[in-house]
């Protein structure tokens, strides 16, 4: 599973959902991937406004990738030699700059395979094998 | 029409395989009225433009309906930076469906982004507020519901088995259709959810309900959540002397600023 869907992900405990400590999920004995795929700088800068810029940051730090920028990029960052009259390829188009591909490389290459996700609230722990993360509770149905 | 994603890698001895009702959620997504509409809420005009619309359809099956909606985005929404999730209680159901989309994507070189396909019940896993366009289409037909006993086990393939069992295969295609009492009691759980649930700003739900589901009761019930939400029909099928048997309802919440504009 990719890191950016933790950005949208909260404990599933109903009695959770209202504490600060259920979000973000904590991954535990993750192992990682990186899944390769293209670069999208218009969705990457509109995705910015939705992040969780700190929960992030704590995120990565705790899978042990490098450390992400205290402040969140603002949306100029991620476009390559703006104001130098280079940030244009062919066709007009944007061209990512470096704040853009590494931010791509966390959200969208770097893949939990195996581990963990911990409430940090209750302490469950729900499992991630072969990348599918298992969200299901204990008699949660009946 | 639009293409129909493919789902020739997947299983459907244990995973829904794609019928009227998903096909109806198709055609109902991408008709000129529902692309008018969607347009005018998430298109370059909307406000909150520059901010990416999320997709979440719960009950993804085969993956058929979100990959549609992540292949046809440009057409459906008017913009492409759209992120898409989905959630299903059976995990053969989120691997084929991964699969499905990221497919679908490829193939019709659309420029969206897949979020995963979460193993889990209903929404539960999901942040409050956080969703711009909910899709269920819900086990609805009204037959007791499984026995969930045996779910952790017959969620994967047994110890050293290569193979699904046939009981686990009858069971997970039992979760994709048995609704319970009128078909509605997975429905109804998912609809307490919603209105936390969807985005107070641009947050719109497509459900499919069939006519022992009382489609009128549950469009009321939206309505009686509070000012501003509507409910209506806007997709249907299998129409016989005025009787859908499927029909697509949208809920969704008229704010100030739709007022302000009309
Ligand atoms: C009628 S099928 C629809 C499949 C697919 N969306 C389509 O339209 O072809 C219903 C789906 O909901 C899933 N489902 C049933 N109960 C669920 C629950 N409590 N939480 C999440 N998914 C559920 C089933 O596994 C099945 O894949
Ligand atoms: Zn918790």
């Amino acid at each position: 599973m990719k890191l950016l869907t933790l950005n949208f992900l909260t404990c599933a405990i109903k009695s959770c959902k209202t504490s600060p400590a259920s979000f973000p999920l904590h991954p535990r004995d993750a192992e990682l991937e990186i899944v390769e795929a293209d670069v999208n700088l218009a969705f990457l800068q509109n995705i910015l406004p939705r992040l969780m810029w700190a929960e992030l940051r704590t995120i990565a730090s705790e899978l042990g990738l490098p450390t992400l920028p205290e402040d969140i990029p603002e949306r100029e960052a991620l476009v390559e030699g703006r104001g130098e009259g280079e940030g244009e390829g062919e066709g007009g188009e944007q061209i990512p700059s470096q704040t853009a591909k590494d931010l791509h490389r966390v959200l969208l290459e770097t893949c939990i395979q195996e581990g963990k996700l911990v409430c940090g609230n209750c302490g469950h722990e729900y499992a991630v094998k072969e990348g599918v993360a298992n969200f299901l509770l204990p008699g949660h149905l009946v | 029409m639009l293409p129909t994603p493919s789902t020739s890698h997947v299983c459907f001895d244990r995973v829904y395989e794609p019928a009227e009702d998903s096909f109806l959620l198709l055609d109902t997504l991408s008709s000129p009225s529902e692309s008018a509409f969607l347009h005018q809420r998430f298109g370059q005009n909307a406000c909150v433009s520059d901010i990416a619309p999320l997709v979440l359809e719960v009950g993804v099956g085969s993956g058929v309906v979100l990959g549609f909606v992540a292949a046809n985005a440009r057409k459906i929404f008017g913009r492409e930076d759209v992120l898409t999730l989905g959630t299903d209680i059976n995990r053969f159901a989120c691997q084929a469906a991964s699969r499905t989309v990221e497919t679908a994507i490829k193939d019709s070189a659309s420029r969206t982004t897949f979020s995963d396909v979460i193993n889990g019940d209903l929404a539960s896993s999901l942040k409050p507020n956080a969703i711009d366009v909910f899709i269920f289409n819900p086990p609805y037909v009204p037959a007791e519901l499984p026995d969930f006993t045996h779910h952790d086990s017959y969620n994967i393939l047994p110890t050293g088995e290569t193979r699904t069992t046939f009981d686990q295969d009858s069971y997970l295609l039992e979760l994709s259709y048995a609704g319970g009492e009128d078909g509605m009691v997975v429905t109804n759980r998912m609809m307490e959810q919603m209105p936390e649930l969807l985005s107070p700003a641009r947050g719109v739900a497509y459900l499919l309900l069939c006519a022992q589901n009382k489609p009128e009761e549950v469009k009321q019930r939206v309505r009686n959540w509070g000012p501003g939400w509507c409910a209506e029909t806007v997709g249907s099928s299998g129409n016989k002397a005025g009787w859908e048997r499927l029909q697509i309802v949208r809920f969704w919440r008229i704010t100030a600023q739709d007022t302000t504009q009309h």
